[in-house]
């Protein structure tokens, strides 16, 4: 299956078998849950049944006396962390609340929030021993709505939480202790003179529920806290370093101590980066002596990780008639959750940066609520601000009687614009996507039919670089043995070792990839930010290239020139008077010419240009049910330079399909307790296959310069443009306008029929 | 999961003397599709499981003279996979079509939708349509209850301790009589009703005019319901849009949703009254013997 | 009362004997007492199909199947797919077709697969899309699944004739 789509290339732009690809089609690959060691005990976690509560008392002598009960922690094992912030990689964690958030101390703030462990023989003991521990609890009213969370007179969740000032944001006035974390504030321009010129002037606000990245692999972790003190942790995580990080800190250990040993991860999107089980579980194996695993149920996957906000948007545009946007203004406030830290910054930096925006001014609250405290997910931030800039796009541009693609291509980011939260975009392909939207077969072919409606949306990604690293050892039979240390999620083993394979001149199956453990495999951050093929990739080419400067060495004295006279191209050591060595004959050589050869790469510095996609769907709406069914889906993202076409596909496809179910039908439903109603696949609907046609996708390559082969982040894009796109669809349809996310048929039909 | 027992008897008899010996918390296992994960979340917490499954009575899935005979524990797929239910009981393998994924349709059964007795149950409201009645055995004896009259609430339903659902049996279908289920749901599959229709109506001969019909209701009360009237007032009226809208309106007269994250209570009411219409169009349709335009879920 | 009972089956064409308690669900047993980890867990509800097996010809999901209950049984789980060393149709199609990211609900959707060519050995993409619809995937968006489906069935209907 090598089809080469990119003629620059041998291996980049062909569609190699994923590595791991045989493990993980007859099951033998090994993921979080499945770890079992000789000794192992199983644990079961008690959660909060309230939304907000004092903690009075924890009881566990009852529990502690049931046969087969091993071992019992609750927060009190955890060290107290005071008011420390540690870097963690992908931002700064307040210690304080990240520790009460894998174990509660003084109060719980979501249903689900985490109490207690148990560790026994099995886990139907364990699940027994955890209804015998007897909390007491004071009740305090809950505070679900982000707007009410922000009155003056709202339950405060957190004592020490003072609202911090972002950006040109003001200090906060008073010291009292709030539920406003932070308020960012970003402008560029003159806000009153750009509406001044603006001919059409749209304004509307939004809410959007939140919603859960719904990988469906639960979280894990098994954790072996040793006689020497070592604790080793198997777990599915995003960041095997990240969680190492994590895992010391809250447990106040070296990071040398901790050993995270990548298990293969059942989806992450986001969400798997934080920590929650591994230190629960090295504590419980500390008491225990044995290994312990955790095991979370889908419950509390919804109840008690890390789901995206749900926000209270207002947006306002404004445009000429000849369709120019001359200002945009926008305040957002997000939940997040329990504790300080959604991607309230995120969004107000991706709010309207698709377009060229001469005059802008944003503003952003980050809001605790009695939700569990939110995570990353697939652009985290972007799609909801773009469900709101785009669906006022659309409006603006019914207005003035102007194509959607057209205007957006007019008033599309390009190359030297600023946005307005400061930074100015390198070479970046928004104007691509959506002329390949308007060009594709889709948007040309006429939409016919009752009921039926076509919108268009785009959406932006920043793509973060941060650090990587790769090492690669040339094995005598000319493959590669690469080792590098980013958990692959969806296939980037193999896009990683393609990288390689196409700078050594072999092939992709000539590279033995693996996802080294802690203790193995070099510093990597997280797979997140759609940086992973990006930075590991720049890693693993820096390997390849060390690689070819040690061959050429060993050429030099193969050949007894100068190393000068050597260099490295199409596969192979080319010397002087036409001599040459492929890589094959040179691994041939290794032994005999000195031993092993092992490069080493490291990508710290690069950063991405960021990613666009424009995505087009057809709806058809049942207007008595107010039921939407997608028809026809088409996505086009400039991927830069696709390594892996069939993962660039999968990625787009994907994250369509996400956006699609967060445009239609996911939310979490709260009831007035604060208790989650949904929090099962049943109820919190996902799409599945009978939910969604194929999804077409439409890559633009637009090189990204800061890669040394053109690679863009795909990854999270391809989530930002569908609620927005279906929202215009449903217009074209049915001739409303919706602003609240889900846009599921009770909500639809209410707003039909408000219509009437 | 707590701990309990499991037997598996091979007789009627035998299963009613181990639910009569554990008065009350026994319960009996058929497909097992709501029952184990209500106990897996502590919802349910039996002492003992009788599965039931191994019974022949509960097994049986046949046509004669006296109509069609439904053991309790016969799967899903069984019997959206017989003849007689595919010509005739339509309505039923509407509803096995549906319930669950194809994964839950090879164990899960209309006995035991009925006595999970979920105001949501996707086959009740066929079989109410389709003029149902329970064979109840027990410890002194058997006795027959129709469908409508079976569940008393949620989770709730008419059977005694010591009591099990040994069959639902359906009269003959007259000629001209068509029947149909069809469901209000978010997405096209694995979801539960928001509204769930269920119609068997009879036309005359000609096929223009309702001789009888028979209209139940899903998720719209504590219980599924019955439209008696709105299926009465159909009886000698023309096949048209005012009586169909006649019918739909007094079948939403009767309903009492909730707001739940499933569904408004507003919005339950509005569906009632549009599935109504179309549900009985759809049976309409099979009565005459004609296709209907229908794609499952949607 | 719940003390643990013998279980004898059939698994992936081997008699099987196992003790379990009735509390213990099929899926429990085959990944912690028999060590078949290719069955996954996702939701434990039986609303993601990821723990998908084939107990006597037909599709179920083994969280919602108590172990007692598999008595005399046969079984079919991922791993009794492959022949021997050679993957089947249906796992050559999901590796070359990339229908999988992160694999998790690979094992259950190759067994629904397995399932559903069996009993329509020549599906439409509505037939797809239907009987795979209790399976969850939510890295892909289901295109190359269905794909790898359809290419699926057409390299059987070839090696068939």
């Amino acid at each position: 299956m090598a089809t080469a789509e990119n003629p620059k290339y041998k291996v980049i732009g062909t569609r190699p078998v994923r590595h791991d690809g045989a493990d993980k089609v007859t099951g033998r690959a090994k993921y979080g849950a499945d770890i079992k060691l000789s000794g192992m005990l199983y644990a079961a976690t008690l959660r909060s049944p309230h939304a907000h509560a004092k903690i009075k008392s924890i009881d566990t002598s009852k529990a502690e006396a049931l046969p087969g009960v091993r071992a019992i922690v609750t927060s009190a094992d955890l060290p107290a962390q005071g008011d420390r912030i540690v870097e963690l990689g992908e931002g700064a964690a307040n210690m304080r609340h990240l520790t009460a958030n894998v174990l509660a101390r003084e109060k719980v703030l979501y249903k689900g929030h985490a109490i207690a462990a148990v560790a026994a023989d099995n886990i139907h003991i364990a699940e027994e021993a955890i209804k015998l521990i007897e909390v007491v609890y004071e009740l305090l009213p809950p505070v679900m709505d982000v707007r009410k969370a922000m009155a003056a007179d709202a339950p405060i969740l957190n004592d020490d939480i003072r609202t911090a000032s972002v950006g040109s944001a003001p200090a906060a006035k008073d010291s009292k202790p709030t539920n406003i974390a932070k308020h960012f504030l970003f402008e560029k321009g003159d806000i009153a003179a750009g509406f001044a010129k603006a001919d059409v002037i749209v304004e509307r606000e939004f809410d959007t529920a939140m919603v859960h990245q719904g990988y469906i692999e639960p979280h894990n972790a098994t954790a072996l806290w040793n006689t020497d003190g070592k604790i080793t942790v198997w777990m599915s995580t995003q960041g095997s370093f990240s969680a190492r990080q994590q895992t010391a800190e809250l447990l106040k250990v070296p990071i040398s101590s901790v050993k995270v040993i990548p298990t293969e991860i059942g989806g992450g999107f986001g969400g798997k980066i934080s920590v929650y089980f591994p230190p629960v579980a090295a504590l419980l194996s500390k008491k225990s002596g044995r290994p312990v695993k955790l095991v979370m149920s889908r419950a509390s996957v919804f109840e008690a990780t890390g789901p995206t906000p749900g926000s209270h948007m207002k947006v306002k545009l404004g445009a000429t008639k000849d369709g120019q946007l001359v200002a945009g203004e926008a305040w957002i406030a997000f939940e997040a959750g329990a504790y300080t830290g959604s991607p309230i910054g995120p969004a107000c930096m991706c709010v309207f940066a698709c377009y060229d925006l001469p005059n802008g001014r944003v503003e952003g609250f980050d809001v605790c609520v009695n939700k569990p405290r939110t995570n990353a997910y697939r652009a985290p931030g972007s799609t909801h601000v773009a469900f709101a800039t785009e669906t006022l796009v659309d409006e603006i541009c019914e207005k003035i009687g102007m194509d959607a693609a057209d205007f957006r291509i007019k008033n599309a980011a390009k190359e030297g614009v600023r946005r307005v939260d400061g930074p100015v975009y390198a070479r970046i392909g928004m104007v691509e996507t959506v002329e390949a939207i308007k060009n594709s077969d889709h948007y040309k072919t006429p939409l016919e039919g009752k009921y039926r409606g076509r919108g268009i949306a785009s959406g932006f990604w920043f793509n973060c670089g941060l650090k990587s690293s790769a090492s690669a050892t040339v094995n005598p039979d000319g493959t590669v043995s690469l080792l590098e240390g980013s958990t692959d999620i969806g296939g980037s083993r193999v896009g990683i070792a393609m990288q390689l394979a196409e700078t050594l001149g072999i092939t992709a199956e000539e590279v033995i990839p693996t996802v080294g453990d802690t203790d193995s495999a070099g510093y990597c951050d997280v797979t997140g930010g759609s940086r992973v093929t990006f930075a590991t990739g720049i890693a693993a080419i820096e390997a390849a290239k060390d690689i070819q400067r040690q061959l050429v060495e060993r050429a030099a004295m193969i050949w007894e020139v100068d190393v000068a006279q050597i260099s490295y191209r199409d596969g192979g050591v080319h010397g002087p008077d036409g001599k040459f060595l492929s890589f094959k004959e040179m691994a041939g050589k290794l032994h005999a010419t000195g031993g092993a050869v092992i490069g080493r790469g490291t990508s710290s510095a690069a950063t991405q240009g960021g990613a666009f996609g424009t995505h087009c769907v057809d709806v058809e709406v049942d207007p008595e049910l107010g039921k939407v069914q997608i028809l026809r889906y088409t996505a086009a993202q400039d991927c830069g330079t696709a390594i892996h076409p069939s993962y660039v596909e999968g990625q787009i496809q994907g994250g369509a399909v996400q956006g699609i179910g967060w445009a239609l039908n996911e939310e979490y439903w709260y009831d007035e307790r604060g208790e989650m109603r949904n929090a099962t696949y049943l109820d919190y609907r996902i799409p599945t296959c009978y939910d969604v046609p194929m999804i077409d996708t439409i890559i633009v390559e637009v090189p990204d310069p800061q890669h040394p082969y053109g690679v863009r982040g795909v990854g999270e894009v391809p989530i930002c443009p569908p609620p927005a796109a279906i929202a215009n669809a449903i217009y074209a349809a049915v001739g409303v306008r919706m602003h609240d996310l889900p846009m599921s048929p009770p909500r639809l039909s209410a707003e039909i029929l408000k219509k009437k | 999961m707590h701990a309990f027992d499991y037997q598996a008897p091979t007789t009627v008899a035998d299963a009613i003397q181990l639910m009569a010996k554990h008065n009350g918390t026994a319960r009996p296992l058929a497909g097992g599709t709501d029952l184990i994960d209500q106990m897996r979340v502590g919802r349910l917490t039996p002492e003992l499981l009788i599965d039931v499954k191994k019974l022949k009575e509960l097994n049986v899935l046949s046509a004669g003279p006296d109509g069609l005979h439904l053991g309790a524990a016969v799967p899903c797929y069984r019997i959206y996979g017989d003849e007689t239910v595919n010509s005739q009981y339509t309505a039923l393998a509407d509803s096995c079509h549906i319930i669950g994924g194809i994964q839950i349709q090879s164990r899960a059964s209309m006995g035991g939708n009925l006595c999970n007795s979920g105001p949501a149950a996707d086959s009740t409201p066929s079989m109410i349509a389709l003029d149902g009645v329970c064979v109840i055995a027990g410890p002194d004896g058997t006795r027959e209850v129709p469908v409508e009259a079976f569940c008393t609430g949620p989770g709730q339903n008419v059977l005694k301790p010591g009591e099990l659902l040994v069959e639902v049996r359906f009269p003959p279908r007259p000629a001209h009589s068509g029947s149909h289920y069809r469901r209000m749901i978010p997405r096209n599959e694995m979801d539960i009703a928001v509204v769930g229709v269920g119609a068997s109506v009879v036309l005359d001969q000609g096929g223009q005019n309702f001789v009888s019909a028979r209209i139940s209701l899903g998720a719209v009360a504590p219980t599924p319901l019955f439209a008696q009237a709105a299926g009465d007032l159909l009886a000698g009226q023309s096949v048209s849009d005012a009586s169909l809208d006649k019918a739909a309106a007094a079948a939403r007269e009767i309903v009492s949703p909730i707001t739940d994250m499933r569904g408004t209570r507003e919005y339950r009411i509005h569906v009632t009254g549009v599935l109504v219409k179309r549900v009985l169009q759809a049976a309409v349709a099979r009565a005459r013997g004609e296709e209907i335009d229908y794609r499952r879920g949607h | 009362m719940s003390g643990k009972r013998v279980v004898t089956l059939t698994v992936n064409g081997d008699r099987v004997e196992f003790l379990c308690e009735a509390r213990q669900t099929l899926l429990e047993v085959l990944r912690n007492n028999l060590d078949l980890t290719g069955t996954k867990e996702g939701c434990s509800n039986g609303n993601c199909g990821a723990c998908t097996v084939i107990m006597d010809g037909r599709p179920v999901v083994s969280c919602l199947v108590l172990a007692v209950e598999a008595e005399g049984s046969e079984l079919r789980t991922i791993e009794g797919v492959a022949r021997g060393s050679h993957l089947d149709e249906v796992q050559s199609a999901f590796l070359e077709g990339a229908a999988l990211q992160c694999g998790i609900c690979t094992p259950g959707f190759i067994v629904q697969t397995e399932a559903l060519l069996e009993e329509n050995p020549n599906p439409t993409e509505d037939d797809i899309r239907f009987y795979l619809a209790g399976n969850l995937c939510r890295c892909t968006g289901y295109d190359k699944i269905v794909r790898a489906v359809q290419a699926a069935a057409e390299a059987r209907q070839v090696a068939a004739n």
